[in-house]
């Protein structure tokens, strides 16, 4: 038990310190790597408590995929110009409400969801499969995702989609002189048509007209 | 005083596994080099010990020697942490494959899943030390190997889709002992073909080296490093490259299993099946890396993306409705 508290000890000490460091940190890139590191510590706290799906899943969606876009996108940012802006000026602190509001709301929400689970134990026991039973998680939460919250798994799907689509259209535009490859008819193409043979008569040349 | 004995006993089974590892990349190092050379009619290392087999661990006491140059507007602490991530995640990931029934470090639960999110972290190491180097070739070569290991990263999940459907459990050793009586590359020989070429691109081989690709980039994102830090980058590569042959024949070729069940064959130790076919899929990566031209860039996306996605995905349509049709679906 000694050793379990350690562990959650230190992954809880991690998280939370590069939680504040996210914000804290001037470089946006270190704030990224100091968000990987939360998501790590994060997802290694669900493996403590024996939800090893949620954990990886984490991991493999957060770290592996949400976190390298972010990445991508903060390193294209020019970071010497933001220094300028945004920390060292005192007068575009208009955002700091609009963040307090939606962090106050986040909190009170997580008030009301632990609240219930304390106070409405029964909750819980509405599922078809008791969480204590011998399958392993991932085959739980799989029984109850895929049947009885079915419709809005795939809502939540149609979701992302929709959003994945709108970001698409909002950035499409068409290019001018843009050279497209087309892959079918450069691997169909054959010796005669690329390479011409011509007889070159001395002192005139050949024209080459592409 | 019991949880030292314990932290010891953990660490001498660490040692076991890490040991055999850290030599076999040394010497699959070597093999690489000599059968490029050998498809080239070249020699190859053949100097250093017999057959040159000490080549790599010449290579290694060259790069230790070698001093470490940091560059003067290089970001110091990412710059020095990439190499270590990337040795490191291909590393760990090694806990969790199974050598045999009862010879495996971390028996978890989610086994697959674990090998998945390790080599979806990294890519970290690469995009680190691309940006930290603070220079033009390895910030475009980490930026191109950042897009290519992302995106075969989809196509490698669909197929692990795929064989779990089979099996019903995200335990290496299920999966190895629900290929008991045929292995899964006969009736899944396409997703077999798909998760090799995959790999070869997840690990950054050639064809599809682009993130190194000399003639453009110098060396992509390992321009800037030099001595123990590069020969960290090297190793963890070709670690990362033994760990996807493992995967490619535990999911595929049956793990430890023999061939066929015959007595002859059960007095082979079963590490010894595992081995040999890790082998057999590292020979197969090497003779691609010099038989085959580098692909060009929307080529691979193309591949990943438009031809791998979409035919995983029909595959594990079909997969799930044959099994469903004769019901052969694992029941837990």
């Amino acid at each position: 038990m000694l050793a379990h508290a350690i562990f959650f000890y230190f992954f809880s000490f991690v998280a939370i310190i590069s939680a504040i460091m996210v914000t804290v940190s001037k470089n946006t890139v270190h704030s990224v790597f100091f968000l990987i590191l939360d998501f790590i510590s994060i997802s290694c706290l669900f493996i403590m408590i024996g939800a090893e799906f949620l954990g990886m899943i984490m991991l493999i969606v957060y770290v592996g995929a949400v976190a390298v876009l972010f990445l991508f996108v903060v390193m294209m940012l020019n970071v010497a110009q933001q220094k300028n802006q945004w920390f060292k000026s005192t007068d575009t602190s208009t955002h700091i409400p609009i963040g307090l509001i939606v962090s106050a709301i986040i909190f009170f929400e997580l008030i009301i969801v632990i609240g219930g689970w304390k106070y409405k134990p029964d909750i819980i026991k509405n599922f078809s499969n008791s969480l204590t039973s011998n399958s392993t998680n991932t085959h739980t939460i799989g029984s109850v995702l895929y049947t009885e919250y079915i419709h809005l798994f795939q809502i939540s799907g149609m979701i992302l989609l929709v959003a994945m689509i709108g970001a698409i259209v909002l950035t499409f535009r068409k290019r001018e002189g843009v050279k497209r490859q087309n892959y079918f008819s450069q691997i169909s193409r054959e010796k005669n048509q690329g390479v011409e043979l011509v007889e070159v008569k001395s002192n005139e040349g050949v024209k080459i007209d592409v | 005083m019991e949880y030292i004995n314990l932290l010891f006993s953990e660490i001498y089974k660490i040692l076991y596994v890490l040991i055999p590892v850290l030599i076999s990349v040394a010497m699959i190092v070597w093999l690489d080099r000599r059968i490029w050379a050998f498809v080239q009619k070249r020699r190859g290392p053949n100097v250093v010990g017999p057959f040159g087999l000490f080549q790599t661990l010449a290579d290694a006491l060259k790069y230790i020697f070698k001093e470490i140059i940091i560059p003067a507007s290089s970001n110091k602490v990412i710059f020095i942490l990439a190499p270590i991530v990337t040795m490191t995640l291909a590393l760990i990931a090694w806990a969790v494959i199974p050598f045999s029934e009862n010879y495996v470090l971390a028996d978890i639960n989610v086994g697959i899943l674990y090998i998945f999110a390790i080599s979806s972290l990294g890519v970290y190491g690469i995009i680190m030390g691309g940006w930290a180097s603070n220079s033009k070739y390895p910030f475009l070569g980490s930026i191109r190997s950042a897009a290519q290991m992302v995106s075969y990263e989809v196509s490698i999940g669909v197929i692990i889709i795929n064989v779990l459907l089979c099996v019903g459990s995200l335990n290496l050793s299920d999966i190895v002992l629900a290929q008991e009586k045929i292995w899964f590359v006969i009736p899944l020989f396409p997703m077999f073909v798909i998760f090799f070429i995959s790999s070869l691109a997840e690990t950054n081989r050639p064809p599809f080296d682009l993130p190194e690709a000399e003639a453009e980039l110098v060396a992509g994102y390992q321009t800037e490093y030099s001595g123990m830090m590069y020969a960290m980058f090297w190793l963890g590569e070709y670690a990362n490259i033994l760990l996807m042959c493992a995967l490619g024949s535990i999911l595929f070729l049956g793990g430890w299993l023999a061939p066929i069940d015959t007595p002859l064959f059960e007095m082979v130790p079963p590490p010894a099946w595992l081995i040999l076919k890790i082998l057999f899929l590292f020979v197969l990566f090497a003779l691609i890396k010099a038989i085959v031209p580098r692909y060009r860039y929307d080529q691979l996306m193309r591949l990943g993306w438009k031809v791998f996605l979409p035919f995983s995905l029909i595959w594990v349509v079909l997969t799930s409705g044959y099994l469903l049709y004769f019901d052969l679906l694992p029941v837990y």
